[in-house]
């Protein structure tokens, strides 16, 4: 039916263009001469418009009735041919569109033709009559105006209707003349300039935000790269490069905020390397502090570089600029995390929009057919591939319908999986004692002194992690084959162990860290006594009590230093993420690589065929990646209080992973069988980076609200609790109004009354949400009773009608007593 | 009204921009995979059909199963043998771009999977739809039970109005409710 209108739309405009091709010429003329003469022009023009437009008018008012008859006639000869309702709704739509074209247009030949009037009755001075908006009434030019921005907002909308480009063009170009017709007359009278240059700022900006949108596009990196990547291996696949893509543009700003506000001023306006006890390595470690191995554990220079918390003074204000140091670390560190959040947050409801609902199961076997093919597949190996998965899955799906109607043996069911829940928990439970336990055998390590000890020993706990979070999935896949759940479910409940896994081992790791802070402070006290002893014995008999001390200059590098546990917290964040990126790298390298190496060459003198059978080629997995990847940034989040080097060594490692995987990809892997997403929208694993973000947060905010500052480094040394930075900053350097509005509002009676509200609001949104829910279901079903009652009636219609048949207009009855 | 010889007009590309949901780059980019389909001499026509063979040589339409039925909704022939001129091949590119809507992806999504050009989908074009999905091969394709079973459940599923077709009004609001047609509806050049 959308061709018969658009051909009998089409013939119409052939009419229009006809009849215009006379009038073409003189449009031509016309616009030249606007361009040369402009307000001369403006009169002669009109004349020349005058005589068109009369003609113009009539004809257009003839064919605007033909129309109007004939469609009429179309509809009614519709209702009667067709029985089925929703042909129905589709003409009423269709017509609906129709009138509201029609009254655009009418209103337009309206204006227009109270225009030619005026013009007529202000008899023979024609020629030299403009269109003057005082002539018109105020009523006129409101419809006028209503016209102009009914044809702007048809302007917008061209591109989102399905019409074949020939037509577009010739409604942009009519609907664009129109526009310039009037919207210059309109804007003549008062304020003419003002609207004028309104209109053309309105235009440029539009251009402006157009090209802007063009080098938008054009900046974004590795597009090239991921578009290969999905035509060989579909979108799936590719979701992760692109997921891995934001996470670097995440970690750009972060990298930026860190290293442009934390490491910079520093670095530049800071007391140099060397000047300070903080800032310089101690004599005893001097000997080893260049050697690489020391380096490659972040000790020696590089510890005490900007790279990490002890390095920097608790001076408040530094350089020529006077930046407040302390507030900037501090407030940098409050910013990531903000910042984060508010990404992560915006981008969850993005997505929430886009895929409405999202997880309905309602329409599994449509969405099976309609959604299932990737048209972004390009490659024929690809394409057989991604056949050969939808007729499985077709067969599964068939299948299991028809399984669903039976039910057996639920009990055994149940008790395999819960027994495998069991070995899930104690797996979880192992793993978390072994990670304690290695931490407590790296402190004794520690304490005996690292050189005594083999490389093993000194990097056991990063390895451990690492090994552990390799073989514990595998674990969990084979205990879940007793569960027998649908590929899936089973695939979110894997996530969901792994996550487990994940956290119950970091937060293993940061207890056991929290053990050793702990040591460290007890340590503080005793080598504060040991420093005053120190100092003590340098003044020794050289000078009384009452007078002041002449200075006695001591190498920074000799001076007793206390411990420094935020560094230490940096420290082993960084070596924890080394070692975790080390540890990816090498399994991809072992495992794709060699394995597919080995594959495709040991082929030729094997046994079996080593591609079909075991091993074969490897497959990407995504979730294991995407996973990978969320834990990384929590592990960022986590340390970048304490290292502000974490950011930039994790954009390093974002770069490097992207040309590693999209070479590995590309080289080794082969497209997956079964194409099974853990969950139909994006936002599953946008609602998992929120939760690691949260949880990595969580200690750090405990750390800083808790525990006081080591005395000897950072720049928060000398404070009671690092917030008192921003206590400090506000009473002296903000006028006194400022902390007395700021300690009122951080009062616990505005504070409390302020978090009721907003529960209070969340629980209102949520059961506005619920509601409209539970009314989507109800018009759901309402609708199908309307249409089922709407069908017979028509039904009944057309048998009346054609066949005089009485009986089956009683039918139509029968509804009204179902109710 | 039409391309000239191997430059496009600035006007006309500016009006390009506006009508359809590619950007300028992306216009630009079309237009040169285009002409590398026209032989020499034809270039310099304003206007060329290309045929229908010619435009499937295309490596992101080759292997789509549905390449023949996209070249037929698109082409704005009158002997309707699937030829399409460069403003049909950006009407292609435009519905199947990242920005599109979601009301012009279904649109055109359910005239491809018309088979039949009826205006609805009935027994058939699914018939035919499931065919083309499940391969050419013969190992691969369902046996008559199972695909009676298959539409029977699609259409239990989709058809609100119990009519045994489904129309365009029912395909869009399946289709709305996916939270995959977007990002698998999409050709990139």
């Amino acid at each position: 039916d959308d061709e018969v209108f658009s051909s009998n739309e089409g013939h119409e405009r052939e009419r229009h263009r006809g009849r215009r091709r006379d009038g073409d010429g003189e449009k031509k003329k016309r616009k030249k001469r606007r361009r040369k003469e402009a307000h001369r022009a403006e009169e002669g023009e009109d004349e020349v418009q005058t005589r068109h437009e009369r003609r113009e008018r009539e004809k257009r008012k003839r064919a605007k009735n033909d129309l109007e008859t004939k469609g009429r006639e179309r509809e009614e000869e519709e209702e009667q041919v067709q029985t089925g309702s929703g042909k129905v709704a589709k003409t009423k739509k269709n017509t609906k569109n129709e009138k509201t074209r029609r009254r655009a247009e009418e209103g337009e030949v309206e204006v227009e033709e109270r225009i030619e009037k005026r013009k007529k009755k202000h008899g023979s001075d024609n020629k030299d009559e403009e269109v003057r908006p005082e002539r018109l009434t105020p009523e006129e030019l409101e419809k006028l105006k209503e016209a102009v921005d009914e044809r702007k907002k048809l302007i917008q909308s061209l591109r989102g209707k399905p019409w074949p480009m020939k037509k577009k063009l010739v409604t942009l170009r009519e609907s664009q003349e129109f526009v310039e017709k009037y919207e210059g007359a309109l804007g003549k009278g008062k304020g003419r300039k003002l609207y004028a240059y309104k209109v053309m700022m309105t235009k440029k900006c539009m251009k402006f935000q157009r090209d802007f949108e063009n080098f938008k596009t054009a900046c974004i990196p590795w597009e090239m790269k991921i578009k290969e990547i999905e035509s060989h291996f579909g979108s799936s696949v590719a979701s992760y490069f692109i997921f891995l893509r934001w996470m670097y543009g995440i970690n750009m700003i972060l990298f930026g905020l860190t290293f442009g506000l934390v490491m910079v001023p520093e670095a530049l306006m800071g007391r140099p390397y060397g000047s300070m006890p903080r800032k310089t390595v101690p004599r005893g470690e001097e000997t080893s502090a260049m050697d690489f191995a020391v380096l490659w554990d972040f000790g020696g220079y590089a510890q005490y570089s900007v790279l990490f918390y002890g390095f920097y003074n608790n001076q408040r204000a530094i350089g020529w600029l006077k930046f407040r140091m302390p507030l900037s670390y501090f407030l940098v560190g409050v910013g990531t995390v903000a910042y984060s959040y508010m990404v992560v947050i915006r981008t969850m409801a993005r997505n929430a929009n886009e895929s409405g609902v999202g997880d309905d199961n309602s329409f599994n076997f449509s969405w099976k057919m309609f959604t299932s093919w990737d048209y972004l597949i390009g490659n024929p190996e690809t394409a057989d591939n991604k056949f050969a998965s939808i007729t499985t899955s077709f067969k599964e799906a068939i299948l299991e319908e028809q399984e669903s109607h039976k039910d057996d043996n639920i009990h055994l069911t149940r008790f395999l999986r819960v027994l495998a829940n069991f070995l899930v928990l104690c797996c979880l439970a192992g793993s978390g004692y072994l990670i304690y336990f290695v931490v407590r055998r790296s402190q004794k390590f520690a304490l005996d002194g690292l050189e005594n000890h083999t490389w093993w020993e000194r990097n056991e706990v990063n390895m451990v992690m690492s090994l552990l979070g390799m073989f514990c999935p595998m674990l969990f896949d084979v205990i879940s084959t007793l569960e027998n759940y649908h590929p899936r479910v089973a695939l979110q409940w894997q996530l969901g162990r792994i996550f487990a896994l994940f956290l119950g081992n970091l937060y293993t790791f940061i207890i056991a860290l929290m053990d050793e802070i702990n040591i460290k402070r007890e340590e503080e006290k005793i080598i504060k006594f040991n420093i005053t002893m120190w100092e003590a014995s340098l003044y020794n008999g050289t000078v009384s009590e009452n007078s002041t001390a002449p200075s006695i200059t001591i190498n920074p590098a000799d001076v007793p230093r206390g411990p420094c546990w935020e560094t230490m917290v940096g420290q082993e964040f960084v070596r924890l993420i080394i070692s975790d990126t080390m540890t990816t790298y090498i399994t991809l390298l072992i495992g794709d690589f060699l394995r597919a190496v080995l594959v495709r060459f040991l082929n030729y003198c094997w046994c079996w065929d080593l591609e079909a059978g075991f091993p074969s080629y490897s497959e990407f997995d995504v979730s294991g990646n995407v996973l990978g990847l969320i834990f990384n940034q929590g592990m960022i989040w986590m340390g970048a209080f304490y290292a502000p080097c974490l950011p930039a060594l994790n954009v390093l490692r974002l770069h490097v992973s992207m040309y590693l995987q999209c070479w590995a990809v590309m080289c080794c892997n082969v497209p997956q069988e079964r194409v099974f997403k853990a969950s139909g929208s994006n936002n599953f694993y946008m609602a998992m980076l929120l939760v690691i973000l949260f949880l990595s947060t969580l200690p750090a905010i405990y750390t800083i609200v808790t525990i006081p500052p080591s005395f000897d480094c950072g720049p928060f040394s000398g404070k009671n609790r690092m917030f008192d930075v921003i206590h400090e900053t506000l009473e002296s350097d903000f006028p006194a109004w400022f902390s007395k509005v700021f300690s009122y509002a951080s009062n616990p009676g505005l504070v409390l009354p302020f978090i009721l509200l907003m529960v209070l609001a969340i629980y209102y949104l949520q059961s506005t949400s619920k509601s409209y829910r539970e009314a989507n279901v109800e018009l759901k079903k309402k609708l199908q009773t309307v249409t089922f009652h709407l069908a017979l009636v028509y039904f009944c219609t057309f048998e009346y009608t054609l066949n005089k048949n009485i009986n089956a207009t009683l039918l139509f009855l029968l509804p009204f007593f179902m109710r | 009204m039409g391309t000239t010889a191997s430059q496009l007009d600035k006007d006309l590309l500016s009006e390009y921009q506006e009508l359809t949901f590619l950007t300028k780059q992306e216009i630009l980019l079309a237009h040169k995979r285009f002409s590398e389909l026209l032989s020499k001499d034809e270039r310099n026509f304003e206007n060329t059909r290309v045929s229908m063979e010619r435009i499937l040589t295309l490596p992101e339409l080759k292997s789509n199963p549905f390449r023949e039925r996209i070249c037929h909704v698109f082409s704005t022939s009158d002997q309707k043998n699937g030829s399409l001129t460069f403003e049909d091949f950006l009407d292609l590119l435009s519905a199947f771009s990242d920005s599109a809507t979601l009301e012009i992806k279904s649109h055109y999504a359910f005239r491809i999977f018309d088979f039949d050009d009826d205006g609805t989908l009935d027994c058939g074009d699914l018939e035919k739809l499931v065919n083309c999905l499940t391969g050419e091969t013969d190992d691969t394709r369902l046996t008559t039970d199972e695909m009676r079973q298959l539409i029977n459940n699609i259409l239990e599923e989709s058809d609100i109005d119990k009519d045994g077709t489904v129309n365009l009004s029912e395909f869009q609001h399946v289709i709305s409710r996916s939270p995959d047609f977007v990002s698998s509806f999409k050709i990139v050049l």
